[in-house]
């Protein structure tokens, strides 16, 4: 495991975080429209390097890591297209890409997820006042949760998200009841929905 | 009410831990659950967070010129085109589970548990053992008392099923640990047919029934 700690609370202004990704949503809309690479350059400046730590995090040697990171920025080139700004701002997209990838090339068997074209799927029913807050403003309001979070929630969500942990491995890596790990994921996860409310 | 499921797999499935059976529980269950989908796309948020304020590694310089002549080349130029969800024309099946039946419910390997009680395995395994199945229990039938040696997650895809806990209905998701003692009965409405993913056998607790528990193989 690298000894390294992603940094996920000093040094970022987390204010900036809804008009970058407003920007970075412009520069994947010329890469759809124009296959402009000058923009999709600026992209990957930005993202190449972070989903190559995100790889590297989850245990990816440098070659793998540096390997996957292209896979996933081809992704990014190829499916510009289908990216929503509704849906999500384009770190969670690319976050989603890089996340798929590395179970594709872990599991080599397709990840399950829904598909709104299925005529089993059950559709959102008009969104709720609270819930209209665009995907963008939800990332801000996120990083602010998190930076005022209790060092020990923090650490739950960084095991989740950067080790590869599900609930139950967190609880047998530190050692503490299961109990203990659910009831602090599910204190961390009530405080970045309070901050939706508050705010969406 | 509905029974929607606990945050704590849905974490699992958003940051990519979960194994791949509580992955199909998980993503048939989004598909029948708008709640669960709002919450879901928060903890993907999060992970788009998360990217964002990670220490960034340098890249290889020459990555980008490599990248550029690989998409020159046409690799991954398929990707351009939407992949068409595989579906069966039964919609009580979503999609992420449809891929594990293309040929029909039917034509699965169904092995009666007791009367009123089938179960058919899926081809999809975790690393950790956990194994998916559909379970279907004919209407009014109950699963024989019993507990659990590891945790058991079942999504309801089709009529609805009840215990002391609560009715369970499509979409819905029964979680239980080797803390919960149950009966399910299904509703009298129709069968009940359900996704079932567990890490470990049941344990019978019935009077006589706990004599079977030796040939117990889930």
């Amino acid at each position: 495991m690298p000894d390294t700690q992603p940094n996920i609370r000093g040094g970022l202004s987390v204010a900036s975080a809804p008009s970058q990704s407003f920007e970075h949503g412009g520069l994947l809309l010329r890469v759809a429209r124009q296959q402009d690479r000058a923009a999709f350059t600026e992209l990957f400046g930005y993202y190449g390097p972070r989903v190559k730590s995100y790889l590297a995090r989850l245990g990816a040697d440098a070659a793998s890591a540096e390997d996957l990171m292209q896979d996933v920025m081809l992704v990014v080139w190829r499916r510009a297209s289908t990216y929503d700004p509704q849906q999500a701002a384009v770190s969670t997209w690319i976050f989603t890409i890089a996340r798929n990838k590395r179970i594709d090339a872990l599991r080599r068997d397709r990840r399950p997820n829904f598909d709104p074209s299925d005529p089993g799927f059950v559709p959102n029913a008009p969104p709720e006042p609270d819930q209209e807050a665009s995907a963008a403003q939800w990332e801000g309001h996120i990083a602010t949760a998190i930076a005022a979070m209790p060092a020990e929630q923090a650490e739950m969500i960084r095991l989740a998200y950067f080790n590869d942990l599900s609930h139950s491995d967190i609880a047998a890596r530190l050692g503490v009841p299961l109990g203990t790990v659910k009831s602090r994921l599910r204190l961390a996860l009530s405080r970045l929905r309070l901050r939706f409310a508050d705010k969406g | 009410m509905t029974h929607a499921i606990a945050d704590e797999f849905l974490l699992d499935h958003a940051t990519g831990a979960a194994s791949a059976p509580v992955s199909l529980l998980v993503a048939t269950h989004l598909a029948l659950n708008p709640a669960a989908r709002w919450s879901y796309r928060q903890m993907e948020s999060l992970g788009g967070v998360m990217l964002d304020t990670i220490e960034p590694t340098k890249a290889d310089p020459d990555a980008l010129a490599k990248l550029f002549a690989r998409i020159d080349r046409g690799d991954g130029a398929d990707l351009e085109h939407a992949s068409m969800p595989v579906t069966t024309r039964d919609v009580r099946i979503p999609a992420p589970l449809a891929v594990y039946m293309r040929d029909g419910l039917d034509l699965l390997e169904w092995k009666q548990l007791t009367r009123g009680v089938e179960e058919a395995p899926l081809d999809i395994h975790g690393k950790q053992g956990d194994r998916a199945m559909l379970l279907r229990i004919a209407a009014g039938r109950a699963i024989p008392k019993h507990s659990h040696r590891g945790v058991e997650l079942t999504l309801v895809l089709d009529g609805a099923f009840g215990d002391a806990r609560g009715v369970y209905a499509r979409g819905d998701v029964c979680a239980a640990d080797e803390t919960i003692e149950h009966q399910p009965t299904a509703e009298l409405i129709g069968d009940c047919l359900c996704l079932v993913v567990s890490s470990g056998p049941v344990r019978l607790t019935g009077p006589f029934m706990r004599l079977l528990n030796p040939f117990l193989t889930r």
